[in-house]
């Protein structure tokens, strides 16, 4: 079958450095032009029927790469499952509504504090569950999701069910403020770029092969003298710093948080669009969560049924293509392959 | 926070905790046989449930036409539609769970590839399932007529016994020894046990690993759609999104007394339907589910495996 993965790795391989530069910085600008696509006469088929394109571009397209970039590094990188992903960013965006309204801290000073805070709930939550196996990790972080929008319910004083109103816009910085969609949007794009920089250079050292071992045979890891407990811990907890920072982001933008917007649902669909995409590969993430953030808002006008198309959309992808749309194995095995296939034929030369 | 509710109405929390529990372990029968044979969690379990409460509630409303006017019946005829209630829901239940197994697992088990494409079409088809119930009824929730006049059917003391929770607990402990009899003495559940040892070695061993599969999806499904037929003699109602919760209950209650394990799916049911039931009590319902999860945390920090231990057989590799 015809995979673009390799298509694609195979142009990047044999680009040189101006190309590759090249090639970066034209992706970036297409990505960055996006707002304005709804605008323009051809391109906007992009639009979205009910709510503004450019709303849906913030959320839930940008969140949900972010969030799916940040999921891939516990499930798809160290092959954690993670099925409460959604407390970080509910962590995250109810640190920006308590901070933002109660306290004069502006959002680009509550990013860090938001995110911390989610490291610490991702520690907490690491250090004894990350010892379990497979579906009880998977059963205990669902719970954990679970516990935490369910406590945001049940306390009065951090708004309960009504949630918490009036959570301030980010301030603006070099003269651009930030009350619209595309500002917002970019620094979503900004962060998304950031953290795929951060994950391919993890990917390359020494967290990135620990985590690749975890992944492949934990057992095996751990006798190789990989510290696992710890670097499953950095995962989960990396994981969460970016879930923090796409919540804090997610409330600002919003301007209102309720702990309905933090439903199991989320962390099913993140998880989906990790997998949907292609584990483990960041492209492939980022399709993942490009198309099943943008389906459901594009196909509205099927309205009732938009999720039951999704649903279908699901089973089939998975069916057809099972290790998503642009897997990562096939690439390895391709290196492998030509790796191998280069030193027989200069062995046959010498 | 009132502990002398505990003093006060122990004895009817206990059976009403005992009954809730009942259900609980009926439902994750259905999650730990699958999990024995196939090692993946049936997400769509809750939909499963969900399907059955929906057959129970159409045969009753608009095949014999009960509604909340009719008589309550008694007798033989009580015995007989109550029995066409059960038939009818553990069947589709049964039915939807092999096509579930059909559709989200049998192609992706035949290429062998990673568990969690299994996870996310079982979830598609979870999605599929709830969203077309929930476009076929409106999002309108369901009620079931009342046929059964209900009563306290014992007293000890103060305390009354009503029969619809009779009901449940005879029937639920009934069909669970029957079950279990089934896995340990039948030669299809020693199939199934075989496959849950070893997939390889029972395929070598000439065991047709698709049948016993599909079997053991429909055996869950019957018991799960037993466990709706229970719910809805007690509560009476339904809606598409039913499944969810109670799914998610019963999943931690199969993990709390070791999934793949059905004398764990018992105790954890149990353990899990008197927790929930004392908690409400105590600390209010709201906080039911926390205190569930934090107890689920603890229990899997000392036990790793559940309180019983994992599998019907072995732990995983």
């Amino acid at each position: 079958m015809f995979n673009i993965r390799d298509r694609g790795a195979e142009i990047w391989d044999r680009s040189d450095r101006k190309r590759r530069i090249a090639i970066a910085l034209g992706s970036v600008a297409l990505a960055a032009s996006l707002p304005f696509w709804a605008d323009i006469p051809i391109l906007n088929i992009v639009n979205t029927p009910i709510s503004s394109f450019q709303a849906v571009l913030v959320y839930p397209v940008g969140m949900f790469i972010l969030m799916a970039l940040g999921l891939n590094i516990v499930v798809g990188k160290t092959g954690l499952l993670d099925l409460g992903y959604v407390a970080f960013f509910a962590i995250g965006a109810y640190s920006a509504a308590i901070l933002g309204t109660k306290t004069h801290l502006n959002i680009w000073e509550i990013l860090p504090i938001g995110m911390a805070l989610a490291m610490l709930a991702g520690l907490l939550l690491g250090l004894p569950t990350l010892r379990l196996r497979g579906d009880y990790l998977a059963i205990v972080t669902l719970g954990f999701g679970e516990i935490v929008r369910i406590t945001a319910v049940n306390t009065p004083s951090i708004g309960g069910p009504n949630g918490i109103p009036g959570v301030p816009n980010p301030t603006p910085i070099f003269g651009v403020k930030f009350d619209d969609y595309k500002p917002i949007f970019w620094v979503v794009l900004v962060m998304i770029l950031l953290v795929i920089w951060m994950i391919r250079r993890f990917s390359v050292r020494r967290p990135g092969r620990a985590w690749e071992a975890i992944r492949q045979d934990e057992d095996v890891a751990m006798l190789m003298g990989v510290a696992t407990l710890k670097y499953k811990i950095w995962a989960f907890v990396i994981g969460a710093a970016i879930g923090g920072a796409a919540g804090v982001i997610f409330a600002s933008n919003s301007m209102y948080v309720a702990p309905d917007m933090f439903s199991f649902n989320i962390s099913i669909l993140v998880l989906s669009c990790v997998v949907f995409g292609g584990m483990g590969n960041i492209w492939g993430v980022v399709v993942g969560g490009l198309t099943l953030a943008y389906l459901p808002e594009r196909i509205r006008f099927i309205s009732d049924a938009r999720q039951l198309v999704f649903g279908l959309a699901l089973v089939i992808i998975m069916n057809v293509r099972p290790d998503g749309l642009l897997p990562r194995k096939k690439r390895e095995k391709i290196r492998k392959v030509r790796e191998t296939s280069e030193s027989s034929s200069s062995g046959a030369q010498s | 926070m009132t502990f002398n509710v505990l003093t006060s109405q122990f004895w009817s929390l206990l059976v009403s905790g005992i009954a809730l529990g009942f259900i609980y372990v009926l439902i994750s029968l259905g999650y730990t046989m699958v999990y024995g044979v196939l090692r993946l969690i049936n997400f769509a379990n809750s939909e499963i449930f969900m399907v059955g409460t929906f057959a129970t509630v159409l045969v009753s409303r608009d095949l014999y036409k009960f509604d909340q006017n009719t008589n309550p019946l008694t007798g033989t005829k009580l015995v007989l539609t109550l029995g066409s209630f059960l038939l009818a829901s553990m069947l589709a239940s049964g039915i939807t769970a092999v096509f579930v197994e059909l559709i989200a697992y049998r192609r992706l088990r035949a290429k062998g590839t990673n568990r969690l494409a299994s996870l996310i079409s079982a979830i598609g088809t979870s999605i599929v399932l709830q969203e077309s119930v929930r476009i076929l009824t409106h999002s309108i929730p369901m009620s079931n007529p009342r046929v059964i006049r209900k009563y306290d059917a014992l007293t000890f003391g103060s305390t009354g016994i009503r029969n619809d929770t009779i009901i449940v607990i005879v029937f639920a402990a009934i069909l669970y020894f029957a079950i279990n009899r089934f896995v340990s003495k039948t030669l299809l559940g020693k199939a199934i046990r075989a496959v849950s040892m070893s997939e390889e070695t029972s395929r070598l061993m000439g065991i047709n690993l698709n049948r016993v599969i599909s079997a053991t999806f429909f055996i869950g499904g019957i018991t799960t759609g037993a466990a709706a037929f229970l719910y809805e003699t007690v509560y009476e109602n339904t809606k598409y999104n039913v499944g969810f919760n109670i799914g998610l209950a019963a999943f931690t209650a199969a993990v709390l007394g070791g999934i793949g394990n059905i004398r764990g799916a018992f105790f954890g049911g149990i353990t899990l339907g008197l927790l929930e039931v004392f908690i409400a009590a105590v600390l209010g319902t709201q906080w039911k589910s926390v205190t569930v999860f934090v107890v689920l945390v603890l229990v899997l920090l000392f036990r790793p495996n559940g309180l019983f231990g994992e599998a019907i057989t072995q732990s995983r590799v």
